[in-house]
């Protein structure tokens, strides 16, 4: 949690998105994050991100299902209460399963789902800084970490790859609990500065 | 930078001189203007069947089940041919989010986000019909492997009943995940143009926060992708185990191997009939006709015609292997439905499901809306009575001082409307106040589908090939 100064720039197409991300990251700078209103297939790999691994998580919460339907049916069935249905087996696996498959389903989605909520530090009630409130409707924001000394220079250089409007922000770079109809502190100051 | 390339002979997906910002202020519009009267209307209308559904269902908790007309031998009667209706309604949603998405299908984003929350609504309609049907609702939670002090005693693992309590609520949580991950960019797109304060406020917490950074997306669109592809077996799970809640007992008539396929491609059936119903209402009302187009209605009724016949063939070869098991119990099974008692609910499942949506071989009337509404009545009628007669099937039992004839009680009527109440209450609630098309996903597939974006590709589609290849290769 810390209060950062940041050069915005805010780009009106990802086709002019592209080339500058190019650009910047040739020139050496290093971009705090693009936001962006919609997936933008090839981003990830223009800005050097890996590949999510997310599914691998998937597949260890389907594993951790699976194995929790049969090791408890099976517990049930041939040691806590052992009963006789019509002298069937007592670990009748094909009747196992429909349960195991709906716990494995059940297992990696949910579990999936909180991973990708806290990766992403997202959570009913987190708040955090939008640079430009149309990010999330039209507009391609890149956004570089600055200081005093080469704020006026960043924010140049941004301009010249083809952005529609720079700016420079001093925003927090984290979240932090909030509501989107209060202004914060900062905000407020960064308004009247 | 976009590596798909559509040939302009594809319908556009989306119509008209669209841009990323005039699609997000057509699907915001309805959210951010007043209520319109029709909405109002509809919605007072929904409230009050669900008021009159609540009142039923009091009803027969305070008296009991045997308000219900339910008997021996016909014990589930119109609560399970409910129960099963929905269920099967929902899974076109499904279908649609997850199957359609692993077939790089484009056509569902227009209708995905719609047809999921239907999948939603529905399966929470079908969740109460087993529930209030257990008569001791109290001790519904009976059918939950706790840890209890008389035993512990566990529920029956290997009864079909218990699986679908896995089944069903398996799909519910998997299926609010699915749809609630895709609404979270969409709700933040809400908010960040929101003019009220209490605006801002819920859509900031439904929104969870999100910014839209691009590593933020990368695991988006993972995630979407993995949900679908554990969405896709369990939509296919779901009604084959519902199936074998008939399938495995020893019903004449019930006791057959092709339950499982001819239940889900019923389901699949019903639930894109109820998706047309509301979204050929849906875009007329909230003005999304560029959205919802002609052709995507026109591949729904493609889908409706094939799993029509599906289910077609599926009733033949029904009756088939009836004569052909040389069964006694078995034939007589089937010649009842066909004319007992029942024989008019054999019927109508029979025109409505097999012989009427044939017309939708004439592209004609695969795209023609008025059409469209009036089969997808037709189609969900003929699939309520399909599972009408599959449990009417009980009427005549191995012992005939027990035969008997059925017709619900005022109860059970008013439950059943009650969950239609539910149902619609959800959905104007869902389309009034969420993105009823999901507005980033529709941004995605703009510049390859959007008819001003295909146009300008007849230059493309004219140029030379060579001379095509040479620039791009020397474009990126």
């Amino acid at each position: 949690m810390s209060i950062k100064k940041f050069a915005v720039a805010v780009y009106d197409d990802e086709a002019v998105l592209f080339p500058a991300v190019k650009k910047v990251r040739g020139a050496g700078y290093k971009i705090h994050d693009v936001f962006t209103p919609f997936a933008v297939h090839g981003l990830d790999e223009a800005l050097g991100e890996k590949e999510s691994d997310l599914h691998i998580a998937g597949f260890i919460y389907g594993i951790t299902g699976t194995c929790t339907a049969l090791g408890f049916m099976g517990w049930i069935f041939t040691t806590d209460w052992p009963q006789n249905f019509g002298g069937k087996p007592n670990f009748p696996l094909p009747a196992f399963i429909p349960i195991t498959f709906e716990l494995t389903v059940l297992f990696a989605a949910v579990g999936m789902v909180l991973t990708f909520c806290y990766l992403n530090q997202i959570m009913p009630g987190v708040k955090k800084h939008i640079f430009d409130p149309r990010q999330t409707d039209d507009k391609f924001v890149m956004v570089i970490e600055v200081n005093d000394q080469n704020a006026s220079e960043t924010e140049a250089f941004l301009k010249a790859t083809g952005a529609e409007a720079t700016n420079i922000q001093v925003a927090e770079s984290d979240w932090w609990f909030g509501r989107f109809d209060k202004k914060e502190d900062y905000e407020i100051q960064q308004q009247l500065a | 930078m976009h590596l798909k390339y559509e040939s302009i002979i594809r319908e556009p997906l989306v119509d008209g001189d669209k841009s990323y910002h005039q699609i997000t202020e057509d699907i915001c519009a309805p959210i951010e203007n007043k209520p319109t009267k029709l909405w109002t209307i509809g919605f007072l209308i929904s409230a009050s069947l669900l008021a009159f559904g609540i009142f039923s269902v009091t009803w027969e908790v305070y008296w009991g089940t045997g308000v219900w007309n339910l008997n021996r031998t016909i014990g589930w009667g119109y609560d399970i041919t409910n129960f099963v209706w929905w269920v099967g309604i929902g899974h076109a949603g499904t279908l649609i989010s997850a199957i359609l998405l692993l077939f790089r299908q484009g056509w569902r984003t227009g209708v995905n986000r719609a047809a999921e929350a239907m999948t939603i609504f529905a399966v929470m309609c079908a969740g109460q019909f087993p529930i209030w049907h257990m008569g001791r609702v109290w001790d519904a939670f009976f059918v939950l492997p706790y840890g209890n002090t008389r035993g512990p005693l566990w529920p029956n693992f290997i009864s079909p009943l218990l699986w679908d309590v896995f089944a069903i609520s398996t799909y519910f949580t998997v299926s609010l995940l699915f749809w609630y991950s895709g609404l979270i960019p969409d709700f933040a797109t809400l908010r960040d143009r929101a003019k009220t304060k209490f605006r801002k406020m819920s859509y900031g917490i439904a929104s969870f926060g999100w910014a839209g950074s691009a590593k933020h997306w990368q695991r988006h669109e993972m995630l979407s992708l993995v949900l679908a592809g554990l969405s896709t077996p369990l939509v296919l799970s779901v009604h084959t185990i519902v199936s074998f809640d008939f399938a495995t007992s020893i019903v004449p008539g019930w006791h057959t191997t092709i339950f499982p396929p001819y239940f889900v491609a019923g389901a699949v059936f019903s639930g894109f009939a109820m998706v047309q119903t509301l979204l050929v209402i849906t875009r007329k009302v909230l003005n999304l006709q560029e959205y919802i187009t002609i052709g995507h209605i026109e591949a729904m009724n493609k889908v409706i015609v094939l799993t029509g016949s599906i289910v077609g063939v599926a009733y033949l070869t029904e009756l088939f292997i009836a004569y052909y098991s040389g069964a006694l119990w078995e034939q007589e099974a089937f010649r009842l439905r066909v004319m007992g008692p029942y024989w008019w609910a054999y019927w109508a499942m029979m025109t409505c499901n097999v012989v009427s949506p044939q017309l939708f071989w004439f592209k004609k009337l695969r795209r023609n809306v008025w059409f469209t509404f009036f089969m997808s009545i037709i189609v969900n009628i003929g699939m309520w009575f399909e599972r009408f007669v599959i449990i009417m099937s009980l009427h005549r039992d191995y012992l005939p001082s027990s035969w008997s004839y059925y017709t619900p009680s005022w109860p059970e009527v008013g439950f059943y409307l009650g969950s239609f109440g539910l149902f619609f209450t959800c959905y104007f609630l869902f389309a009034k106040y969420f993105p009823v098309i999901a507005i980033a996903e529709i941004k995605f597939i703009l510049k390859t589908s959007g008819e001003n974006f295909k146009n300008k590709m007849d230059v493309i589609e004219e140029a030379n090939t060579e001379h095509f290849i040479e620039e791009q290769l020397h474009h990126h």
